[in-house]
């Protein structure tokens, strides 16, 4: 990786016109050498202008993709744009815009970083079924990346250029999908993950439910997403390694 | 009497699918599969017998189970091959949609600072 490495922010936004310009204008002013892409999902409020008027480029969807679609339509942007790096980050302001050359130092190890709480830095906290299901994906995800991972469902994730690819061909709308599913797949087309602990603030838009009904379902769920990713069929094509094909070279 | 309310109920429905089909109104490949069982239902509304003795070969004590039976398992397929063919044009209007966003976004003009200027360009 080069010091020249273009790196692009992509936030996916949906209806979130209170908050989006604070997060932009944090994130511009404290984040140096990265360009943003504010990806307007399909929002019925003020969001795209909003983040316009706080100075980020905004790739406004048609119609709501949910957060696995929005991502997926600024990953191909990176690529088709050349950017080397690509991170997600929340609109809501969760995830601290100084963490995020942290999270992009990861990416000197492996093809994925991803920002994680629960790694001694910050305050986060779950109990009941949310913890199990957690902790039951942190194991298996663990187990198949080799490396020690607690946060999978973390949305502060960084990608090289390799896995921006990859992304671009598989990067499910659904629920957990755009967590759980694109990482599994990603892990089994051959890329490598690792995490980097960081803080995290609380969610503006209020805290997670604590409803013990939700936490089951949410357990149910990830536990269903993970059996799709597991034995969903590998991709034909394989992926090209770095410094091998000219596609995954900067374009620039 | 039930014979021939099977029969005009069999010919109204191959009626309405061909008049469907000709109107452009129905594509061929979810038209094909109703049309045969079109045919399948007048040709046992003429000919009773032909459902009492394939019940009999396979060994089905009342017929119209096999009837059911049939019918249900030709419903379960195209129930399928509706819910196959809906995911495939949520994944490809997924697909367009993000094609005209990032048009949208190549077109409308970019900020100065948005896209550095790069060495390689000047070069």
């Amino acid at each position: 990786m080069t010091a020249a490495a273009r790196t692009l922010v992509i936030m996916p936004a949906w209806n979130e016109a209170a908050v989006i310009g604070d997060t932009v204008r944090e994130l511009l002013s404290t984040v140096e050498g990265v360009d943003l892409l504010v990806v307007d999902d399909g929002s019925s409020d003020e969001t795209a202008a909003a983040a316009r008027d706080a100075g980020a480029a905004v790739m406004v969807l048609p119609f709501n993709l949910g957060v696995g679609g929005a991502l997926r339509a600024g990953f191909k942007y990176a690529w088709e744009n050349g950017y080397d790096r690509a991170i997600q980050v929340d609109a809501d302001g969760q995830h601290e815009p100084s963490q995020i050359h942290a999270v992009l130092a990861g990416l000197d190890q492996a093809d994925i970083s991803i920002g994680a709480r629960f790694s001694g830095v910050g305050d986060y906290s779950a109990r009941g079924p949310r913890r199990w299901a957690m902790s039951l994906l942190a194991a298996v995800f663990s187990r198949v990346a080799r490396t020690r991972l607690t946060d999978i469902t973390s949305g502060f994730r960084a990608a090289n250029r390799r896995a921006i690819l990859q992304y671009t061909r598989h990067y499910p709308a659904e629920y957990l999908g755009d967590t759980v599913d694109s990482l599994m797949t990603a892990l089994r087309a051959g890329l490598t993950v690792v995490q980097v602990p960081v803080a995290m603030r609380p969610r503006q838009g209020g805290e997670p439910s604590h409803s013990p009904v939700k936490a089951a379902i949410y357990l149910v769920r990830s536990v269903f997403a993970l059996f799709i990713a597991m034995t969903r069929a590998k991709n034909r094509v394989p992926l090209p390694t770095l410094g091998s094909a000219p596609e995954l070279e900067a374009t620039h | 009497m039930a014979q021939v309310v099977f029969a005009v109920v069999a010919v109204l429905v191959a009626f309405v699918l061909f008049r469907l089909l000709r109107a452009g109104r129905i594509r061929e490949k979810y038209a094909a599969l109703w049309i045969v069982i079109g045919f399948g239902v007048i040709l046992l509304a003429l000919w009773p017998g032909l459902l009492i003795a394939t019940a009999r070969a396979v060994g089905v004590a009342v017929p119209s189970n096999l009837l059911f039976f049939g019918a249900i398992l030709l419903l379960l397929g195209v129930t399928l091959h509706l819910s196959l063919e809906a995911s495939n044009l949520e994944d490809e209007v997924r697909t367009l949609a993000e094609e005209v966003a990032l048009l949208k976004t190549k077109l409308s003009a970019p900020l100065p600072d948005a896209l550095p200027a790069d060495p390689a360009d000047e070069a």
